[in-house]
Formats: C-alpha cells, structure tokens, sequence
C-alpha cells in the first residue's frame, strides 16, 4: 500500500457501457483503483458534487491526484500509457494501431449512439412513465442496431479473431460492453448472428470470464430496476430526452 | 509511393486532414471525392472505404477510414511537431478527451445545422424549417458553452499554450457554420471563442486556412448546388 499518495479513482456505474470497459481494462490488468459509484438511476451525475468532478456530468471519470479525465476513450488511452499495460490492446505497431483509432471513432455514431436505446425503450420509458414505449420504436432501434452491426461485420471484424487481427484490442472491449446493453434488456443481437457469436465469446474468454461477467452483473439483471422508485426530479431532469425518443 | 488522401473540402473532418497534411509538409495525393456528386456512394471509392465516407487515406494497400484514426496515423508515420499531439501523458489525454467528446458534440451539432439549413432543402426541394433549425442551433448553442466551460476554459487553446490536433478538429467544424453564410453568428456573440478561432487560424496559417476554407465560405455557390439524384435520395433516407 503505497501511503501519502492519493489513490486513482474511477467514478463509475456499471450500468453504463463505457463505464464497463474502463472496469473491465482496470481489473484485467491489475490497475489498483478506487471505485467511486455514481448511481445515474438515482440522478448522482447530476448533483453539484460530482460536477466538480466531471462538469459534463458523465461516466466514467478518472480522478488521478488533481488531474480528471472524461471520455472512457481517453482514460482507456491514458491507464495504457501510464501503466505500460501489454501491447495489444493498443499496438504500437502503426497500422493495427490505426485499426484501433478507426473503430474507437466510429463505435461513437454506431453502437454508442443507438445501443443504449434499446435500453431506454424497454426499461427507462416504461419505468418513467408508467407505460411501456410503442413496438415501432423497438422496431426501429433494432433496425437501426442491425444495419450497423453489419457495417461492423463487414468493415471491422471480417474473418479476423478480433477487430485487430489475432488479439484482443481496447476496440473490441469498446465494442462488446455497447452490444451487451441490448441483451441485458432482451434484445438477443447474437442468437441468429454466429460470427459475431463466436467474437463475444473471444472477447469474453481473453477478458476472463468471470470478470466479464462481474462487470455484466448489473446489466444482465436489470430487470430488478422495474421495481425501483424513480426520484421525481430525475424524471424531471430525464423528461427531455425521454420526449425525444418517443417521437 | 506518395500517400493517397480521398478528401472533399465541404467536409469538416477533411479539411482538418488537408490543413493538417499541408501544414507538416506532408506529401500527398489529393483525390477529390466530390460529394455533391454522390461520389462517395460509388462501387469504386467503397473499395477505398467502405463505410463510403470522407476523407479515406491509401498508403500502398493499406486503407484507413475516420478523420481521427487519419490524423493520428499521419501524426506518428511522420512524426509531427509534439505539440499536435503531446508526448505529455496529461495533455495527450487532455487532447483524446476532445477528440472523443467531439463526435456527439460539436461535430454531431454541427451536422444538424448543415443538413437542416443546406442540405435537406436541396435535397427535398423545399426551403428548410425554421422550428428544425432553431432547434439545432440551440443544441450547438448549449454545446458551445460546454466547449468553452470545459475544453477552453481561460487558456489559448485547448491543451495549453500551443495549438493540437484537438483545436483543429474543432475549429474545422465551427468553420461550416461561419456566420458569414449561415447566419448563427456563432462567434460574433462569442469573443473568447472568436479569439481563439483567430489563434488556431494564424497557428495554422492564414493563407492555408483560407485556402481550406474557401468553398465552404462561399455562400452563394454553397446555396445553389446541384446535388446528384442518388445524392438526393440518400440524403432523404438518412435525414427522415
């Protein structure tokens, strides 16, 4: 135990993808860290506490002495610099690397835009309004999901083990927490997709298996939410984006 | 063999490449992908990229799409001047930070403004809605204030004294909504924003900034493009 050094704090939710993959990257290389939850169904990204230390109210956020840090992209980036994790999450040879930065641009309008809808539409909405969300909408989120899954098949997995070529990569940690979101929720994105199938399971066995699931608890269980109280003012604050999912 | 950039200087992302490539001295070959065209739908450039966007980058066989992955390729294969892209591990953070909220920030706002205001009534034939725009101008707005409460804050440019790929990734973007054509007035209501656009202009150069930036600047020409059916209808697809 190193002492008079301020630990490193991760301030997370693992309800929340990204926030996943910086766990997961964490713990999978023995990063020692303190994990500051922030409930984001309890509203805590909104408090005036935690906008001192993200004041884009999000997760994750690296807290290293006095130095924060948004974006799970950049902190993913920032542990595997400063902890001299192995290569190949993030090769330092320049092509494969550049494979990395191409997909960890992308997944932003892919799965990160559209994914977390899936969860929106068959917990959250249900949930905020007593009500659950129109079928179309599922539908169409699920259309949506689809076609960029196969963009992703096309254009970044091809036949290869993972994005990279033979092992795992930071894009495919980014990548796979974003797709367990809609199974969590019942969406099964792999069932009828055996390559993509066959890449989680990869993906999940490089991690560790019980890691992977570790961080997938929360997610996986997320029907136990259904049953929570929602604050008032969280419903409040979330009515806008509510609104414009729905239209 | 020279380094193949597929650029469309109407595309913020790639003007970011050409003033970034120019800028370093970096040789290359400047293939215009004209958008307006629909070039980019076409079988032969998905050969190039096959998610058929600008810019795309060919060295030898390789290929590389995304503006980010280019520039950082590009940064490390010819080794650019450190403050592009610091070796500091805080300031290179600092400019991964940016680089990655920008996605759904300014650049996502950004495109909102464009499609609304330019695109979707050349695409549509009908002039655009001003419910629709004033809607995505408030969103960049509360963006904006983001940029300057977090990125900016009180300093030159985002990372500190010297500009990075961070600034020029974002100042790129806020160049598609000069005010001199869309009438936002995006920094006359800003000064500090103003202040630094000027700074990341003169950093760059103003003569290789003008140069990037004269196509989108011309209002006139930019109102009456003629944009290709196939273009038409994908735009329509995308904009529903």
């Amino acid at each position: 135990m190193l002492t008079g050094r301020m630990a490193l704090e991760l301030y997370l939710d693992l309800i929340s993808p990204p926030c996943r993959a910086v766990y997961i990257f964490a713990k999978k290389n023995n990063i020692c860290f303190e994990f500051k939850p922030v409930e984001l169904f309890k509203g805590q990204q909104h408090t005036e506490e935690f906008a001192k230390v993200n004041i884009l109210k999000k997760v994750p956020v690296l807290k290293d002495g006095v130095f924060t840090l948004a974006e799970s992209t950049a902190i993913l980036l920032y542990l595997s610099r400063k902890y001299n994790t192995p290569d190949h999450w993030y090769s330092s040879d320049l092509q494969k690397r550049a494979r990395v930065d191409e997909y960890l641009s992308w997944h932003h309008n892919s799965f990160r835009r559209i994914a977390p809808k899936t969860l929106w539409i068959k917990v959250l909405i249900p949930l905020f309004t007593g009500q659950a969300a129109p079928p179309e909408k599922l539908q169409e989120v699920i259309d949506e999901l689809a076609a960029s899954l196969v963009q992703f098949e096309e254009k970044f997995l091809q036949d290869k083990p993972f994005i990279m070529g033979s092992e795992i990569s930071l894009a495919d940690l980014m990548a796979v927490v974003e797709l367990m979101q809609p199974v969590g929720v019942g969406c099964h994105i792999f069932a009828d997709r055996p390559k993509l199938a066959a890449w989680r399971s990869r993906v999940e066995e490089a991690v560790g298996k019980e890691l992977f699931q570790e961080a997938h608890e929360q997610i996986l269980n997320i029907k136990e939410l259904s049953s929570i109280e929602v604050e008032p003012k969280l419903k409040e604050l979330l009515a806008p984006t509510l609104m414009k999912m729905l239209k | 063999m020279v380094v193949e950039l597929f650029l469309d200087l109407l595309s913020q992302p790639c003007r970011a490449l050409f003033i970034f490539a120019k800028k370093n001295n970096i040789p290359f070959e400047f293939k215009h992908v004209e958008l307006i065209k629909g070039q980019h739908l076409s079988e032969e450039f998905g050969k190039v990229n096959v998610l058929k966007k600008v810019p795309a980058l060919k060295d030898g066989t390789f290929t590389l799409a995304e503006s980010i992955a280019i520039l950082l390729y590009l940064r490390r294969k010819f080794n650019t001047p450190d403050h592009w892209y610091p070796s500091d591990l805080r300031k290179r953070a600092r400019v991964d930070e940016y680089l990655s909220w920008q996605h759904t920030a300014i650049r996502e706002k950004g495109c909102r403004i464009f499609f609304t205001k330019v695109l979707m009534p050349l695409a549509v034939g009908q002039p655009f809605s001003p419910d629709k725009l004033e809607e995505a101008v408030k969103e960049m707005n509360f963006t904006l204030v983001q940029f300057e409460e977090k990125f900016l804050q009180d300093k030159p440019f985002i990372v500190g004294s010297e500009i990075s790929l961070a600034d020029l990734v974002a100042i790129v973007e806020l160049m598609q909504h000069d005010p001199n054509f869309l009438g936002c007035k995006r920094f006359a209501d800003r000064p500090k924003l103003a202040a630094w656009r000027s700074r990341g202009e003169e950093a760059v150069g103003k003569e290789l900034f003008q140069e990037a930036h004269k196509q989108v600047l011309n209002a006139k020409s930019l109102g009456s493009m003629q944009l290709s059916s196939e273009l038409k209808e994908h735009l329509k697809q995308i904009l529903k």
